[in-house]
């Protein structure tokens, strides 16, 4: 039977420590609704969402009440709409507003997947999703968009890498008025993974199933408590086996959840993601985990050596506990998003170069993080073309979601509200890498794929 | 309600007159059986811990839990499905 332990602390993750379901996200295909007419095609978009979505927000609640653990986030992901958009031609903005419709109606909080996977090239749709993504992000509130540049398998797409790093700036430039929120919704990745539940990297990949329900769970709260009661002998190997025993329990419930949900609603149970992913909330943040692993503050020498053993913990606990691990899975280290990383940043201890550092031994990339406004294209691309070098050559999925917040100098700070937080202005290298990035071409792809 | 289905009431507060028969009477109230009690006051700190039968339950977890908060209104009350403690706490 239950103990009274196990009650009072699996209470006191939920009501002190910030444990949450972090969001459940159904993925759909839109394989089936492309239609050689534009306005067909998103006519048939909008219904095959609704259909499957329209019982997704009131089943989320139904579930936090049942178990007293809150989701905070109900989302949707779809088919990369390049796809539809190479089948219907027309202004790919239309579906990004159809999307943006079916998501309000449907009460979810972001709707996920306008998006192209061009890092081998492009095909038909893709450079004009590519350059509809500004003004999409700029018309729509719900829709995230995200493009992969670049894989293992295939090298990094360069045309691609500077195409993106314009689209970056731009989308920052058309919401100028509303905090540049449409380059927070816009992710650039290498080795995109299909599956992946979190914003604003999450489609709906091509080889997963028509519908799909997947979870990822958080914590970064319950491991820092944990780590606090830990003696400062306590070795690294002992901290490493808490941080796995506790991921272990955060897992086991998000397992609980995500079958749960597919099952009331129908669907196939798809993946979870196994990712501590802070919220700017005090007791929220994976740089205070650091921290209590014992660094004076976040960015510091070692930062990247605590950082490789938290992700890897957080992995090996969660695999246990989950029937199918997929998407980040890992630590996400978003700036502006992490109350101890805004911290280090507003100090200076926390820079880009050592946020890249981290990026190699972590779940994702350079995220969440405000660069100067007057930030040259060419040096947001080549900013993509580093992290994605990371990726390619590490095999692991790497991204960039950077904002250049108009109008802001260096230690200003940009401040979206809500979950996506605030953050301070970061610096970045003035010299220019326009002729390495204006050359074009593809850097082809490392050794490492050569696997078979 | 779904079968066999338990849940699991917290109440933690300050200690006083009459927490255990409030909380049962709204128990009572929703037709929810009690099956086990554990309770401990720690100098004037008073958890008690409550598993309870909701198979034949008239009220929801919610309402329940809404209706023993009204009854002890002093007291943190949680009401869940054991399902989250047997998932975290089991193999």
């Amino acid at each position: 039977m239950l103990n009274t332990r196990d009650i009072m602390e699996t209470i006191t993750m939920i009501q002190d420590e910030n444990l949450d379901i972090r969001t459940i996200t159904m993925g759909i295909s839109l394989i089936d609704c492309a239609d050689s007419d534009i306005d067909k095609s998103c006519e048939k978009v909008y219904n095959k969402i609704y259909r499957y979505a329209k019982n997704l927000v009131s089943t989320g609640e139904a579930i936090e009440r049942k178990y007293g653990i809150p989701i905070v986030n109900k989302r949707i992901s779809v088919t990369p709409i390049s796809m539809l958009a190479g089948v219907s031609g027309g202004d790919p903005v239309k579906y990004a507003r159809t999307l943006d419709k079916v998501a309000k109606d449907v009460g979810v909080n972001f709707i996920g997947g306008f998006s192209a996977l061009v890092q081998k090239g492009f095909s038909a749709g893709d450079r004009e999703l590519i350059e509809a993504i500004p003004r999409a992000l700029a018309e729509t509130d719900l829709v995230c968009s995200s493009v992969n540049i670049g894989s293992t398998k295939a090298g990094i797409n360069m045309d691609a890498v500077k195409l993106m790093g314009e689209t970056v700036c731009k989308a920052s430039e058309y919401t100028k008025d509303k905090q540049c929120i449409g380059a927070a919704k816009l992710v650039v990745f290498c080795n995109a993974v299909e599956d992946n539940p979190f914003m604003a990297g999450a489609f709906h990949g091509v080889g997963e199933a028509d519908c799909v329900l997947s979870v990822g769970v958080s914590g970064p709260g319950v491991v820092r408590s944990v780590l606090s009661k830990m003696p400062d002998t306590a070795s690294m190997n002992e901290v490493a086996e808490t941080i796995k025993k506790t991921a272990f329990k955060i897992t086991r419930m998000g397992q609980l959840v995500g079958t749960e949900a597919a099952e009331m609603l129908g669907v196939q149970f798809g993946i979870i993601d196994l990712s501590l992913a802070p919220t700017p909330a005090v007791g929220d943040s994976v740089a205070h985990i650091l921290e209590e692993i014992g660094l004076e503050q976040c960015g510091a020498h070692g930062t990247t050596a605590a950082l490789a053993m938290l992700n890897d913990a957080v992995k090996k606990g969660g695999v246990m506990a989950s029937s199918s691990v997929g998407g980040l899975s890992g630590a996400f280290i978003p700036v502006s998003e992490d109350a101890g990383m805004i911290d280090a940043a507003r100090k200076g201890v926390l820079s880009l170069e050592k946020l890249e550092a981290m990026t190699a031994v972590c779940s994702v990339g350079l995220d969440m993080i405000v660069i100067p406004g007057d930030t040259d294209p060419a040096v947001v691309s080549a900013i993509i073309a580093d992290e994605a070098a990371i990726g390619m050559v590490n095999s692991k999925t790497t991204a960039v979601r950077v904002i250049p917040a108009i109008g802001l100098k260096e230690g200003e700070e940009l401040d979206f509200g809500g979950l996506l937080g605030y953050g301070p202005v970061m610096p970045v290298r003035k010299q220019s890498p326009a002729k390495m990035i204006n050359r074009g071409g593809r850097i082809p792809a490392p050794l490492q794929s050569l696997k078979n | 309600m779904k079968s066999n289905a338990k849940a699991v009431v917290t109440v933690i507060g300050k200690d006083m007159v009459g927490i255990l028969a409030k909380v049962s009477t709204a128990c009572a109230a929703a037709q929810a059986n009690v099956i086990e009690v554990t309770q401990s006051v720690l100098e004037e700190f008073f958890c008690m811990i409550m598993i309870i039968d909701i198979e034949n339950a008239t009220a929801e977890i919610e309402e329940l839990q809404q209706s023993i908060s009204d009854s002890v209104p002093e007291m943190k009350v949680h009401v869940m499905h054991e399902n989250i403690f047997n998932s975290m706490h089991r193999i």
